[in-house]
């Protein structure tokens, strides 16, 4: 069983005008095989949070903690971070060009297991995590998201989740650029990688539309930097009636 | 748009020593001999003559990054042969042998267009032929190996005579010391599919000016891969002649400069026929102080050139301060009636979201580094098709990678 806390959290941004506050307190706490959905309009801070739990360098923490089991996230590097088993999925992955799929998963399997994976099982996991998100064997002759469809890019993403089995994953608007059926196969490999491995999940999202097939055991709603109001999954059905509104001008005034 | 002088046509072809005798009456009003510098690509002194190029100079755009002081001699009016070690693999149907100015492939290709190049062309007496058998395909490469251990300023003429039909690979590797002014002539007979691999790989302290001509028949293909990783100061200048339809040019080039080095790669694709291909991919990586690479990639789309498709490409990766690399596309059109030219250039650091995606999947930073400098640089490597050498250049990108982490 692990937990992953976020303590009274600010983070800045540096832009032209001097140092910007993005998050201006977060609390949160995550247990192993819990879902919690964060949801919130545009500019609310989810993807800066997502950013600096995995230790983005442009994303300055000013003050609070992250803790993961007791230990302090924000003295470990982006990669002993992942070592120490966060993941992010992210929304915008980047191309590395000459760069295989294959060379690229086994690199980060030797990396996370801290020795390289034997070979024979290992290329039966792939193959059959591909299968499971219906990608083409093809694919891991591919460079790194070079040329890949949005579709793509995520099942990318989820694939190396299935592979590197975390203790806890943040999807980072996971559902945008999906169609129906993508994402219903994307959700189906959360929810595989959660089962296997009584993963936590931090599910960021605008929309509610991706909490059909993962479901969230809590809701966060994020305005301006902080979490506005919790509550279980009835939130979401709440928020998918009235959409942010109500958050935005109470912030406003 | 430029306009073409007919002397630079006249001297395209053959042997043609000008500024002497009577075409005194044409002295030219630029470059040699003239307050003014040259202007366009087609105007530059062609010769066998070394006495035809003036000193190198800084005045001179294809002198404007190496000084005579770097080529160590090379520059000199006279150099010695080529003395040193020349290892020749090969299948029997191949043909190998040393051949003088009588032999009609002598020139065929290309002649100097400077001063190092002219002076190789005179010094060296005879050439290495190296003949590919008409409408036959290879099976296996043609590997030739130079090994010099001596740096005395040398002079050395390869030619490669792909005839009509054939089919094959010809590597020429260059190891060792050595001080040395090189022509290589490539002829691609109609409708022949060649590649020629040039791998620089000398010792510290090494200079090498090589001159590489390449002439393509109708209907033919040339794949052309220069490799530079090692020597002190390495300048070499690929041209493709496209002077026959339908002929398809790739020019490839990976080098990875370190501390001290300088590396400079020239071409020049001179597309004078209808509906002729070509495309440059150059990319290099940097580092230490004062590793300087050039990149100059001239293409020239003639008059006669309709249907011409070209693409040129350089990317640069400095991977620490203090390096430098000059990326020079140029780009002269004479006629409109093409299918499409183009170029990019982009010199940079390494990209912090690549290193970031990376090392958010558990990979530390050396070996992120790594994983992007190799992918960079495979490219250019995937292209080769030759496994020996593909694992070579892997094994040299590692040892110069393992120096950067040091």
């Amino acid at each position: 069983m692990s937990l992953l806390e976020i303590k009274n959290l600010h983070v800045s941004v540096q832009t032209e005008q001097g140092a910007k506050e993005i998050l201006r307190g977060v609390d949160l706490s995550i247990r192993s095989g819990q879902t919690h959905a964060i949801m919130g309009p545009n500019g609310s801070g989810k993807s800066t949070l997502a950013y600096s739990i995995a230790g983005h360098p442009k994303y300055e923490v000013t003050e609070g903690e992250i803790l993961l089991d007791g230990q302090n996230v924000l003295e470990m590097s982006v990669d002993e971070r992942a070592r120490a088993g966060l993941f992010l999925a992210m929304q915008y992955p980047v191309e590395i060009p000459g760069v295989s799929v294959s060379n690229f998963l086994r690199t980060a399997k030797t990396a996370i297991d801290g020795e390289a994976p034997a070979l024979r099982g290992w290329i039966k996991d792939v193959r059959e995590a591909m299968e499971a998100l219906k990608m083409d064997k093809s694919f891991t002759e591919r460079n790194v998201n070079e040329g890949f469809s949005g579709g793509e890019k995520k099942r990318h993403e989820i694939l190396q989740l299935e592979l590197l089995k975390p203790k806890f994953a943040v999807l980072d608007e996971t559902d945008s650029g999906l169609d129906v059926d993508a994402l219903k196969i994307v959700s189906e490999g959360v929810n595989r990688a959660k089962a296997a491995g009584d993963m936590g999940v931090l599910l960021i999202t605008h929309y509610t539309r991706i909490l059909k097939y993962i479901k969230p055991d809590f809701v966060h709603v994020f305005v301006a930097g902080k979490v506005a109001e919790e509550g279980g999954p009835e939130l979401a059905d709440r928020l998918e009636a009235e959409g942010y509104d109500r958050y935005v001008s109470a912030a406003a005034n | 748009m430029t306009t073409q002088t007919p002397l630079a046509q006249d001297a395209q072809h053959g042997l043609v020593a000008h500024g002497h005798g009577a075409e005194l009456a044409n002295q030219p009003t630029y470059g040699p001999g003239s307050e003014v510098p040259i202007q366009t690509r087609s105007q530059r002194v062609r010769s066998t003559k070394v006495a035809d190029f003036a000193a190198v100079s800084r005045r001179e755009e294809q002198w404007k990054y190496t000084t005579s002081e770097q080529l160590v001699g090379l520059d000199a009016d006279e150099l010695a042969e080529y003395m040193g070690d020349i290892q020749s693999k090969h299948s029997e149907e191949v043909v190998t042998s040393w051949v003088g100015p009588e032999n009609a492939a002598f020139g065929a290709a290309g002649i100097p267009e400077d001063r190092p190049s002219a002076a190789a062309w005179e010094s060296a007496a005879q050439a290495y032929l190296v003949t590919l058998p008409a409408n036959h395909k290879l099976e296996t490469e043609v590997q030739i190996t130079l090994n010099s251990q001596d740096k005395t300023p040398s002079a050395m003429h390869f030619i490669v005579n792909a005839l009509a039909g054939s089919e094959g690979t010809v590597i020429i590797d260059h190891k060792g010391d050595a001080v040395l002014a090189e022509n290589l002539e490539i002829i691609v007979g109609d409708n022949a599919h060649l590649t020629v691999v040039s791998i620089q790989d000398w010792n510290d302290g090494s200079v090498h000016s090589s001159a590489q001509y390449a002439k393509l028949g109708r209907n033919a293909t040339l794949k052309h891969v220069v490799v530079t990783l090692g020597g002190k100061v390495i300048r070499v200048t690929p041209t493709a002649y496209l002077e026959s339809p339908g002929a398809s040019v790739e020019l490839l080039g990976l080098y990875f400069a370190d501390a001290g080095q300088q590396m400079e790669h020239r071409l020049f694709v001179d597309h004078a026929a209808p509906n002729c291909r070509s495309r440059v991919t150059y990319k290099g990586a940097l580092q230490g102080k004062n590793a300087h690479t050039i990149w100059v990639g001239d293409v020239l789309i003639r008059a006669a050139a309709e249907g011409t498709d070209t693409y040129e490409l350089n990317r640069n990766l400095l991977l620490t301060d203090g390096c430098r690399a000059d990326s020079v596309p140029n780009l002269e059109i004479e006629t409109g009636q093409i299918e499409g030219a183009g170029h990019a250039s982009a010199s940079g650091r390494f990209d912090d979201e690549q290193l970031f995606y990376l090392r958010a999947r558990g990979i530390n930073e050396p070996e992120a580094r790594r994983l992007v400098v190799r992918g960079f640089l495979n490219e250019i490597i995937q292209q080769i098709k030759n496994e020996e050498i593909e694992a070579r250049l892997l094994l040299a990108i590692e040892n110069e990678l393992a120096r950067s982490n040091s």
